[in-house]
């Protein structure tokens, strides 16, 4: 199909004087009603020179930049009206749990004036026409399909009421849609979606304009509505990859290095492994020995038996130590000398590796035959997978079909397509279908990691005023081989100036950051070194720890300037609804509220997504409570009491989902600052399992947790997944540095003091205990 | 090989599977029941939780061997015919009312262990606490730890 040209929006005058912006779509040919609508219908943007006041993130930003690059092909994003007068729209898109399934059925519904049951959103298989706009990640899902969807569904809307028109003699403006039934209010008459599905349809392609319900109609967008799969979620019938049964896919578990990104040399004794109850294949892959057998738990036994002789990984000799060297090395010098007359405020922390592994761990179906192969993954860029699967496979790209199913979480994760490429690997070196799953321990071990970075800030202050504010932000290398970086490659050309003299990671690090305060003179910059690691960003990219050592910042001058932390925060604020969240969170979290010796306040903002966000908590330092003993495998630490949370995401969807996303980040962040980290130890990570990862467990959840939604009238919506992470782990650790008096120099504040005996690496993976009855309780 | 029978979900199953493979295999791999998730292997993360004679336990530590002929194995799958009347287990019915749930994958471990909790505080014959909330072990990697916290408040009222 070729593209066709797409028309400006027009505008009109509706008959009160407000104008009404029209859009074009298309009615597709089909037997049955099929509509679709151009990514290009996102709200326009000035793409002008960047004045040298703001940073170039305020003005066009990474949301900007994946919505672009969506632009070319997204006519294809169609809905079908069926027979039975169900609206069926296959996203493409991954749903990880961020809600992106029942906010869309949402929008569709209220567009479609349509009951939310009839419309059935799934996601759309790898798709290669659609080139980049199959990528989910950035929170950009909402912001760049929320107009092209509506249109669509604005599109067949009208058709059926167009196609009743000429059942009923007489015109469309006459008629009136109610719950997926088009009726004539004069003669009484009506016809159900179903029934004009048919008549609706068009033998040709053409195209025609339409106007959008206004927001003041609204009905469904706006109102909080529960997950759709949330009773599936509840009784166990959601299926995520491992529970599809393939058939011939049996279990198939991977025997890896103990060195992070190791690689095996050979396999000792094959024989006796093959011997093994269950064991069916063995195969080595470049990243390791490959085992299929009828159970997982045949799996986890053969890979303990392996004898398997290893190469060393890229990264060997090296630990925490000898990495943050190297970042400390590649360090952009602070530019702002120190003068007599000024005052300097310095911060300078480090951030350890952290694994952005789910629940479900890295898992992959895959059957590759000599002329085609399929596969069923969590897959947030499929695209991407595909071709990297048709080049291992030796196949062409529309030979490997690949399902997008449903994960148990990604957190950036499952923007890779490790999982997915690595099981068409081994089902093709053994010739039969395999249902991968990594191990636990291979996931913090093996699999993608937040890169470890350093984060200086530099704030002179002259007479009372902040006149520069210099952030170097050091990191080793991202990878974004898993699709930003061919939308940056590809919408070069369209990106606004200032951005043309920077790397790839520099670009996005300069899409992403806008510190939203007037302090002078700001810089933000970032460096990378050290690429020996297998990376990815994990529920946002650099933005937490540029948060975290900001805000740290932002305190320390407030301090040393006398000036309460909130008052001088609003003091500097540029934008309004910065400021709104701000005050949001201080006055119903109270703060300056007093509290006993140990325990203290912070508060931090975050601008990022086209909205903003602020979070205050109480932080508990106090020995009786830090000290507390839970039992073997638990970290307590220092406790966050109370959280308060504020989100403008521009324009709600759904504030329930919005509310989940809030207090998931939030748990992200907290994880972040106090407890979640990996420890690099020649060349090995030694966590391995939940028990030495320590991800936010009830014990450390603050017990009292509120979010607040401020409504600041946009009509467009922001990006909701990553919006407290950063926030969060900043106001945690501005609390902590009050309550103790000191700033970290590493985060989590824990990392230093490792409290657990890492589990064994050769073989790589602990055996399953034998005391579940014993623990029955 | 050895032939293993138990109770699962009010059903009496036999299976032909060596005694040390773990439970948690054979009702995924062998018997297609797979609402008990794996997430550790090792019984850390809880994500498997089901009840074996109405308490909380974890099938990827249980060898199938261990269990007797009149074990009750119960799943989430299976959770809604242990409470009486028809429809979801009051358990389950919080989980919705306080749409718990994000991606899912945990939640049937949370709910069976929720369940077994609020059985135990009968047991003791007390009402629930804060503190009884550290006791939780299973992970949600999702962070949806504060409508947990909401919906067993509730789920307990009602069982």
């Amino acid at each position: 199909m070729t593209t066709p040209t797409v028309e400006s929006a027009a505008q009109e005058q509706e008959p009160g004087g407000v104008p009404r912006r029209r859009f074009i779509g298309y009615v597709l040919a089909g037997t049955t009603l099929a509509v679709a609508a151009d990514l290009s219908l996102g709200e326009s943007r000035a793409l002008a020179a960047i004045p040298s006041g703001p940073q170039i993130a305020d003005a066009y930003d990474l949301e900007d930049l994946q919505t672009d690059a969506a632009l070319p092909t997204a006519q294809l994003i169609s809905i079908t009206i069926t027979k039975k007068g169900i609206a069926e729209f296959e996203f493409p898109r991954a749903e990880v749990g961020q809600g992106i399934i029942t906010s869309t059925t949402m929008i569709i519904a209220e567009e479609l004036d349509l009951p939310m049951r009839r419309v059935k959103v799934t996601l759309a298989p790898a798709r290669p026409e659609l080139l980049l706009n199959q990528l989910t990640g950035g929170s950009n899902t909402t912001f760049s399909t929320y107009t092209p969807i509506r249109v669509a569904a604005a599109i067949a809307r009208q058709q059926l009421l167009e196609a009743a028109a000429i059942e009923f003699g007489t015109t469309a403006d006459r008629l009136v849609t109610v719950a997926g039934v088009v009726r004539d209010p004069l003669t009484g008459q009506s016809r159900s979606y179903g029934d004009l599905a048919v008549g609706a349809a068009s033998q040709v392609v053409k195209a025609v304009e339409v106007a959008l319900r206004p927001e003041k109609k609204f009905k469904v967008i706006g109102k909080p509505h529960s997950r759709l799969d949330a009773e599936d979620a509840v009784t166990g019938k959601k299926r995520f990859t491992t529970d599809l049964q393939v058939p011939g896919a049996l279990p198939t578990m991977v025997c890896r290095a103990p060195q992070h990104q190791g690689t095996p040399k050979k396999l000792r004794n094959k024989a006796k492994i093959l011997k093994m109850p269950g064991v069916t294949h063995v195969a080595q892959v470049p990243t390791g020995i490959a085992v299929r057998a009828k159970t997982f738990g045949q799996c986890i036994d053969a890979v303990r038996a392996m004898d398997v002789e290893w190469n060393a990984g890229p990264a060997d000799g090296e630990s925490d130590k000898t990495v943050l060297a190297k970042l400390r090395a590649a360090e952009f010098p602070l530019a702002v000398p120190a003068t007599p007359l000024t005052q300097t405020v310095d911060v300078d922390v480090a951030f350890a590796f952290r694994s952005s592994a789910a629940l479900e761990t890295y898992s992959a179906i895959a059957d590759v035959r000599a002329d085609s192969a399929e596969i069923w993954a969590g897959l947030k860029v499929p695209i991407l997978a595909q071709q990297n699967i048709a080049q291992m496979a030796g196949l062409q790209q529309d030979q490997v079909k690949v399902h997008v199913i449903t994960s148990g979480g990604s957190f950036g994760h499952k923007l890779f397509s490790d999982h997915a490429l690595e099981a068409a690997t081994i089902s093709k070196a053994m010739g039969v279908p395999v249902k991968l799953m990594w191990h636990r321990a291979d996931e913090p071990r093996q699999g993608r990691l937040h890169p470890m970075a350093t984060s200086r800030v530099r704030a002179s202050i002259l007479a009372g005023q902040v006149i520069s504010f210099e952030q170097r932000h050091t990191s080793v290398v991202t990878d974004f081989s898993h699709g930003l970086g061919e939308i940056l490659t590809s919408t070069a050309d369209s990106l606004p100036t200032g951005l043309g003299g920077y790397g790839f990671s520099q670009s996005i690090f300069l899409l992403t950051q806008q510190l939203p305060y007037n302090f002078g003179v700001v810089t933000q910059l970032l460096n990378e070194t050290d690429s020996n690691y297998r990376t990815g960003s994990m529920r946002n990219i650099y933005s937490p720890d540029v948060a975290v050592a900001a805000e740290l910042a932002i305190d320390q001058i407030a301090e040393k300037l006398k000036v309460d932390p909130v008052q001088f925060r609003l003091d500097h604020l540029k934008d309004e609804r910065v400021k709104k969240v701000l005050q949001t969170v201080a006055k119903k979290g109270r703060w300056g509220r007093k509290l006993p010796k140990g325990m203290a306040q912070g508060i931090a903002v975050h601008k990022e997504y086209k909205g903003c966000s602020a979070v205050l908590v109480e932080i508990d330092c106090r020995p009786q409570t830090v000290k507390r003993d839970l039992g073997p495998e638990t970290v307590t630490g220092p406790r966050v009491t109370k959280a308060h949370i504020a989100i403008d995401p521009g324009l709600v969807i759904n504030p329930r989902g919005l509310e989940a996303q809030m207090q998931g980040g939030f748990m992200d962040g907290l994880a972040l600052t106090l407890t979640s980290s990996c420890h690099l130890r020649d060349g090995k990570f030694l966590e391995a399992s939940w028990d030495n990862y320590f991800y936010t467990r009830q014990w450390n959840v603050p017990p009292e947790v509120k979010v607040h939604i401020v409504d600041s009238g946009s009509s467009t919506p922001g990006g909701a997944g990553e919006a407290a992470v950063g926030t969060t782990a900043a106001a945690v650790a501005c609390a902590y540095a009050r309550a103790t008096g000191s700033i970290p120099e590493m985060f989590p504040i824990n990392h230093d003091h490792i409290s657990f005996k890492p589990k064994t690496f050769i073989p790589p993976i602990p055996q399953s205990p034998t005391n579940g009855l014993k623990t029955a309780r | 090989m050895p032939k293993q029978t138990f109770i699962l979900n009010g059903e009496k199953v036999t299976i032909d599977v060596e005694d040390d493979v773990r439970l948690l295999w054979v009702l995924r791999d062998l018997l297609g029941v797979t609402g008990p998730k794996y997430g550790c292997g090792i019984n850390v993360c809880k994500a498997c939780t089901s009840h074996i004679n109405g308490k909380a336990f974890n099938p990827c530590a249980t060898p199938v061997g261990d269990l007797k002929a009149d074990d009750e194995v119960t799943t989430i799958e299976g959770l809604a015919d242990t409470a009486p009347g028809p429809g979801l287990h009051p358990m389950q019915k919080a989980w919705i009312d306080r749409d718990v749930a994000q991606c899912g994958y945990c939640q049937p471990g949370q709910i069976m262990e929720a369940v077994a909790l609020v059985r135990r505080l009968k047991k003791e014959g007390r009402a629930l606490r804060d503190s009884d909330f550290d006791t939780i072990r299973n992970i949600c990697r999702c962070g949806t730890y504060t409508r947990i916290r909401e919906a067993i408040e509730q789920g307990a009222k009602n069982m």
